[in-house]
């Protein structure tokens, strides 16, 4: 299954999607190819076409796989990305199988992951992400009656709280560590924005009964083998509620492995693109996330204006450029908005685990002057995530840079790392 | 974000040869939080469960039908399916 694509799309979540869509719709021999079992990203995690129309955001993930679906656009669910063997190939592992293939144009809708600080107890089970519990209930995870705490930061902390409420779940408090004043100010700012205004009300509504409180963090999650309990402070008290589930992440990181793999630019944590979502790399285009946490309109957009420059169509791709820009403003106060508190930097306890792969504790980070000399000293960043976890958080903890990325940049097997370049068949692993 | 109430059909997978029944549709990895079971054991010998829920930290490897290190958040339970954890 060699094969080569005018245009291959990595990441099928809503931005993928209609990236591939309207680049397919052109003619063009199109590839949209995702790590997850079904196309749908994160947030429309999990859809069917017959119950999509009662989930939220539902009406337009019914819209864009419908107009997916009559295209000639090959679905490649299940592959990964794992290295760049030339400048116009990807080489991709499956569960079962290693391919090389080309492109003249590839677009990055890789989307985001949700960034985890260490505090004590965090590695017990039962503590998950906000985003990776609201992942796993779309995966079929049954919430009903569960006693959940919401903590950390983000606009995702009250979409997740209204989804589990939806699910029967019990939420006991939502903790934000934002402070009221950021919070209000961001909320100004959305007037330019009513749309997602609306939609946080609806979240809120959904809500009402449980306590959402700004500038409380969590501080510890206690237990034996699994989540028992959590301790919350507001920076002068600090109290504990018993709970089953800690549901509990702080924003958002772009996922930029392969952008970072190709050499794209990268500006302040995001790939640098233009008005056309072109990256440094010509042949390479990037949107969603990947050039600034913005949600679900965003990657829509940026989807369609990189899908249509990649087949020649600048003008139109042009033309819904210009309705970027204030989804890119959204993106910037989102960021500013949830900026992490410096308290969320003292959390962690001397043996508290900071990089849960090779279980390197805080202290052995803290002789530590920077991310390289982390990994070789303690292996930090070195285990089968390759610091998707705990680069993140060492980023905030410690303020060190992570620059580069070394293929394979997912766990992969020998063989498809050694097989030769072009390797015109498919490898069986 | 409620579950998939379109999933009706029922099965059985194995955990560690304990029997859990499961609904058609379900990640392997939201099967074992149900059942509490952990995924792995930590360098450490910590038991470790799925995290992230979107195949990028790795704490929910497990062995799955004799193929180590899958991420049970990234598979959906088919008929039948032996789990062991690591």
């Amino acid at each position: 299954m060699s094969a080569a694509f005018d245009v291959i799309v990595v990441g099928a979540g809503p931005g993928g999607i209609a990236a591939a869509t309207v680049a397919a719709e052109a003619g063009a021999r199109v590839c949209l190819l995702d790590d997850n079992p079904e196309p749908g990203g994160q947030i429309w995690r999990g859809y069917r076409s017959n119950t999509a129309p009662k989930y939220p955001h539902g009406r337009g993930f019914l819209q864009w796989t419908s107009r997916l679906r009559n295209t000639n656009c090959e679905i490649w669910s299940g592959w990964r990305a794992i290295d760049r063997p030339s400048e116009h190939s990807l080489r991709l592992e499956s569960d079962a199988a290693m391919c090389d293939i080309e492109f003249r144009r590839l677009i990055v809708a890789s989307g985001a992951r949700e960034r985890f600080l260490p505090f004590p107890g965090w590695t017990l089970p039962g503590v998950m992400g906000a985003g990776g519990l609201q992942a796993l209930v779309k995966s079929g995870l049954d919430p009903r009656g569960k006693r959940i705490v919401v903590a950390g930061t983000g606009p995702l902390l009250l979409a997740v709280a209204a989804g589990l409420t939806r699910a029967q779940a019990d939420i006991l408090g939502i903790y934000e560590q934002a402070p009221l004043s950021r919070m209000l100010w961001f909320g100004i700012s959305l007037a330019a924005h009513p749309a997602k205004l609306i939609e946080g009300a609806r979240y809120r509504r959904k809500v009402l009964r449980v306590p959402y409180r700004t500038n409380c963090w969590i501080v510890r999650a206690e237990g034996s083998t699994r989540v028992e309990s959590v301790t919350v402070t507001n920076g002068r008290t600090q109290w504990t509620v018993a709970c089953d589930w800690l549901a509990c992440g702080f924003h958002l990181v772009p996922n930029l492995e392969l952008p970072r793999l190709f050499g794209c630019r990268i500006v302040d944590g995001y790939v640098s693109v233009d008005s056309l979502q072109q990256s440094s790399i010509p042949a390479i285009a990037c949107i969603g996330e990947t050039t600034g946490i913005g949600g679900l309109e965003k990657a829509l957009l940026e989807g369609q204006v990189a899908g249509l420059a990649a087949v020649g169509r600048q003008p139109v791709a042009a033309a819904l450029a210009s309705r970027v820009i204030p989804l890119q403003r959204f993106a910037r106060n989102l960021d500013r908005a949830f900026t992490l508190r410096e308290e969320l930097k003292r959390l962690a306890a001397p043996e508290t685990v900071v990089c849960r792969c090779e279980d390197t504790q805080y202290s052995e980070l803290k002789e530590c002057s920077s991310w390289r000399e982390a990994k070789l000293h303690t292996r930090c960043g070195m285990g089968a995530c390759q610091g998707r976890v705990c680069g993140a958080a060492t980023e905030f903890l410690f303020n060190w840079q992570h620059t580069g990325a070394r293929p394979p940049v997912f766990p992969a097997a020998v063989s498809s790392v050694a097989a030769k370049v072009g390797s015109p068949e498919t490898l069986h692993l | 974000m409620e579950q998939n109430s379109d999933i009706s059909a029922v099965f059985f997978i194995r955990v560690n040869g304990r029997q859990l029944q499961v609904a058609e549709g379900t990640s392997v990895a939201a099967a074992m939080i149900a059942a509490k079971q952990a995924c792995r054991t930590s360098v450490l010998g910590e038991p470790r469960a799925p995290l992230c829920g979107m195949g990028n930290c790795m704490e929910c490897r497990a062995t799955v039908d004799g193929k180590s290190h899958r991420r049970t958040c990234q598979l959906q339970c088919i008929p039948g399916m032996e789990v062991v954890t690591e």
